[in-house]
């Protein structure tokens, strides 16, 4: 009897856990609430999975438990329960892909107009470039990285000049404008993580990779790393900042640009000379 | 009613091999020692496997402290931390959970349950434990290597698994790992050979493929899938020791380290990747075609009923390994793979489910209508079902691209894997061991002893990990040795993380009266018999207990049944071993 009640007290339990406990995913903020649509949908389909197998296991060690003079049916199949579970399940599955890979499909088409950000890792810390007014990102390469040109920006490339040079500071994103992350690392894995976005991508070295979403409401955010990547991943943290347009123009304004960099770079370079 | 075993009535083929000549032992020394007796390597195996799995047990604990109480102990900081996540989780999904399934279990069953004398090349399955022996010693070696073990995580993802801010990466740690893995795979393939060639060719008389135990079924396959998936990580481990010692680019592209440029270029990350997951998640099914083989015929015996659909089990069983080939990159989906691969391997992944949910429907099936026995191999079977159903339902959100992309690296991910390959699997295990400790030893586990140990570990782990999904959901990212403060993270977060330490205290001491147990009845277990669970598998029908070299005296077994025949209508007993033969025909049932 023991073992009928602990069965159920885990199924109802693992339930009112799940409605009741303070543990819940943190307020959106992009545009993947698809995402978080489809988890809830999985975790009804699974729930009433999990919840039906358990009880039913609770049932029948209730009424089927030996008892003296007891003897087990004899039934080696029955092709047409077997099929019948087995066509219920597909479809349950299918409610759950098809969802999910609609959802997909739209996680990985970029909308044209959204706007390039580059984010870059290093050990252990991130930083951020942003076009310039021509709207265009120059090229880049690891084995141009320099002591004046850390993101090894390509200086021949006229399109690199005015990009917008974060190092180690916060990023600003105006509110509600589609965003194209660019992800690249110079060194080891990373993975540019914000919850609240719901959207996170590996950042690898020597190649670029991307993801997109749209800001959906203002606020601090807290950029996690989320891929291993040595001893101080958990220090890896930064800060994204979203906020109305204005106010992001105006910060826009305060930062510098590539070819403002190199410029203080050489100043220092003299002065120390 | 259906001709599922017809083998009755039919005639017995002839055999198939001729009866094996067996290497006689001359001294202690190669009777115990170098022995070439499947039965003595198996609890080598077993052995060898739960030594080096309690340290896996004590890193645990060490990794626990620490999340819940950071800073508390000193000697616990990021780069141990590191080291002990990462031996933790080699050590326990290869070196503990893929040789005691394959070299403890398929050691001991498979010649028993087919009714052969031993494996068919009984030396080569010698050597490949003493290699799997020095494997765990080149492994366990790097505790005491200038460095430390490898703090890369055990999925050891270049370029950081060999570069200096990750523990072990300039230094031995990841050149003991790599090496000690490759020795694996060298001694799991004479092994695994002998697995499947034994299956193949040494069944005795009448023992069909058809007819086979599911626990022989599970192992076959999953040994047939080893073989097969084990190269992608030797491959991957031998270009990675290259990397690191001959400084090739196989895994390194152009890279700045703490600001310099190191002189690789063009090698590619994620192609490790993809060579270690078309390993890895294989590897996940050849922890559990095992467990699915072994606990189908603790049901079975011990609700004392036929498994319910064996044909569609078996089949089930082949289905899921060979799928489980084309759903590596579903561990990819945030990896910066070109990202229209998501569709296929969501896809894919998504499928393995149904066959995957009909073994559980046919699990609970058999208890449907049975005279269910609560022994402790049916309580650990139970547990087993329980935290199987709660890992694999979800695999459902992890597999489903999209909605793995926010769940994907968190606590949410270790939660999973723990529940469906750690917990369930461990929990089949137990279970086999309560089941055939009597066999291998002749003695009964202490039943007392075995309640403690059950009801602690089975609720305890689900205390562990049903709760961690949450912290997972919440966006807390795993492998932080330190969470910090967050803008995200409720300071009830942290409470929870204590709650889980606590608990994995508690479940790794009742282990200490598992070991105690098997220790303890070695000597003080009341005597068993031959058949105490009167199961009808072969191995139940030795004629000596526990079996001595070459198995079965004089005439090995005839096999004239599938291995399920319990509670048939009009027989006597409520089974009949798959070596009894029907004079009378006294199996209805089968027959119709």
């Amino acid at each position: 009897m023991a073992v009928v009640v602990v069965l159920v007290v885990l199924a109802v339990g693992s339930v009112l856990f799940h409605f009741f406990s303070p543990w819940w995913w943190t307020p959106i903020a992009s545009n993947w609430g698809y995402i978080d649509d489809t988890i809830i949908i999985t975790f009804w389909i699974t729930g009433v999975v999990f919840v039906a197998v358990v009880l039913f296991m609770a049932y029948c060690v209730l009424r089927f438990r030996h008892r003296a003079g007891n003897r087990a049916a004899y039934e080696p199949e029955n092709r047409k329960l077997e099929w019948w579970l087995a066509t219920v399940t597909a479809i349950g599955v299918a409610a759950m892909l098809a969802p999910g890979l609609f959802v997909w499909n739209r996680f990985i088409t970029v909308p044209d107009h959204a706007t390039d950000v580059e984010v870059v890792g290093q050990q252990w810390l991130w930083s951020f470039r942003l076009p310039g007014s021509n709207g265009k990102l120059g090229t880049a390469a690891t084995g141009s990285i320099a002591a004046d040109n850390a993101l090894g920006l390509n200086k021949n490339d006229p399109n690199s000049l005015d990009d917008i040079i974060i190092e180690g500071g916060e990023l600003h994103l105006p509110v509600g404008k589609p965003v194209k992350v660019l992800l690249r690392s110079v060194d080891v894995l990373h993975n540019f993580y914000v919850p609240e976005f719901r959207a996170k991508m590996d950042m690898v070295p020597g190649m670029e990779t991307y993801f997109w979403f749209t800001p959906t409401r203002t606020g601090t955010f807290e950029i996690l790393c989320a891929e291993l990547c040595g001893v101080g991943h958990p220090q890896m943290r930064g800060t994204v900042v979203v906020e109305e347009e204005a106010d992001y123009q105006a910060w826009l304004q305060e930062q510098p640009t590539f070819s403002q960099l190199m410029a203080s770079g050489e100043d220092v370079q003299t002065a120390e000379n | 009613m259906v001709e599922i075993q017809s083998g009755i009535g039919t005639a017995i083929p002839p055999a198939e091999t001729e009866d094996m000549e067996l290497y006689h032992p001359k001294s202690w020394w190669t009777k115990y020692v170098f022995s070439q007796d499947a039965k003595i390597i198996a609890i080598q195996y077993s052995l060898t496997a739960i030594a080096i799995g309690l340290v896996a047990l004590v890193l645990s604990w060490l990794m626990r402290l620490q999340l819940a109480f950071p800073g508390a102990f000193t000697f616990i900081d990021a780069e141990r931390y590191y080291q002990f996540i990462t031996m933790h989780g080699m050590i326990m999904v290869i070196y503990l959970l893929t040789a005691l399934f394959l070299g403890g279990f398929g050691n001991y069953l498979i010649p028993l349950m087919i009714g052969a004398r031993d494996m068919v090349f009984p030396y080569a399955n010698m050597l490949s434990y003493w290699v799997y022996l020095l494997a765990v010693l080149v492994l366990a070696a790097s505790f005491f290597a200038p460095g430390g073990p490898t703090g890369a995580g055990w999925t050891l993802y270049p370029p950081q698994a060999v570069l200096s801010g990750t523990p072990g990466g300039q230094d031995w740690g990841i050149i003991l790992m790599l090496s000690s893995l490759i020795l694996f795979i060298i001694g799991f393939t004479m092994g695994g050979l002998n697995y499947v060639v034994t299956v193949l060719q040494a069944r005795t008389r009448g023992m069909t493929l058809m007819r086979m135990p599911l626990t022989i079924w599970g192992i076959f396959t999953a040994t047939v899938m080893a073989l097969l998936a084990f190269p992608a990580l030797f491959v991957a481990a031998v270009m990675m020791l290259f990397d690191r010692v001959l400084g090739t680019s196989f895994f390194m592209p152009a890279l700045v380290e703490m600001g310099t440029l190191l002189p690789h270029q063009g090698g590619s990350p994620l192609l490790f990747q993809h060579l270690f997951w078309f390993f890895g998640h294989p590897e996940v099914y050849i922890v559990a075609l095992p467990a699915f083989g072994i606990v189908s015929d603790l049901i079975s015996t011990h609700a004392r009923k036929n498994i319910f659909g064996y044909r569609m089990m078996v089949w089930a069983i082949v289905i899921i390994g060979g799928l489980s080939f084309i759903v590596w990159a579903h561990h990819m989906y945030v990896s910066g793979m070109n990202p229209a691969f998501g569709f296929f391997f969501a896809t894919t992944t998504l499928i393995i489910a149904v066959p995957t949910a009909i073994k559980v429907y046919n699990w609970v099936l058999t208890l449907w209508r049975g005279d269910i026995h609560l022994t402790l191999p049916m309580l650990f079977a139970l547990a087993f079902i329980v935290t199987f159903v709660n890992g694999g339902l979800t695999g459902l959100f992890l597999g489903n691209v999209v909605v793995d992309v926010p769940l994907s690296d968190t606590m949410f991910v270790v939660a999973h894997f723990h529940m469906v390959m750690g917990i369930a699997p461990i929990m089949v295990i137990f279970g086999a061991i309560y089941h055939w400790y009597p066999k291998i030893t002749g003695r009964m586990l202490n039943e007392t002893m075995g309640q403690i140990h059950f009801w602690i570990t089975f609720l305890g782990a689900y205390a562990i990990f049903f709760p961690m999904h949450y912290l997972g959901l919440m966006g807390v990212p795993r492998r932080y040795h330190e969470m910090g403060e967050t803008i995200f993270n409720p300071p009830s977060a942290h409470m929870l993380n204590i709650f889980i330490t606590v608990m994995a205290l508690v479940v790794g001491a009742a282990q200490i009266v598992f070991l105690f147990n098997l220790a303890w009845s070695l000597r003080k277990g009341k005597p068993a018999g031959g058949n105490p669970w009167r199961a009808t598998t072969l191995e139940w029908q030795t004629p000596q207990t526990p079996p001595v070299h070459g198995n079965w005296g004089k005439e090995l077994p005839v096999v004239y049944r599938w291995a399920y025949d319990y509670s048939v209508p009009g027989a006597a007993e409520d089974f009949i071993p798959q070596n009894q033969p029907a004079p009378d025909r006294l199996s209805r049932g089968a027959l119709a």
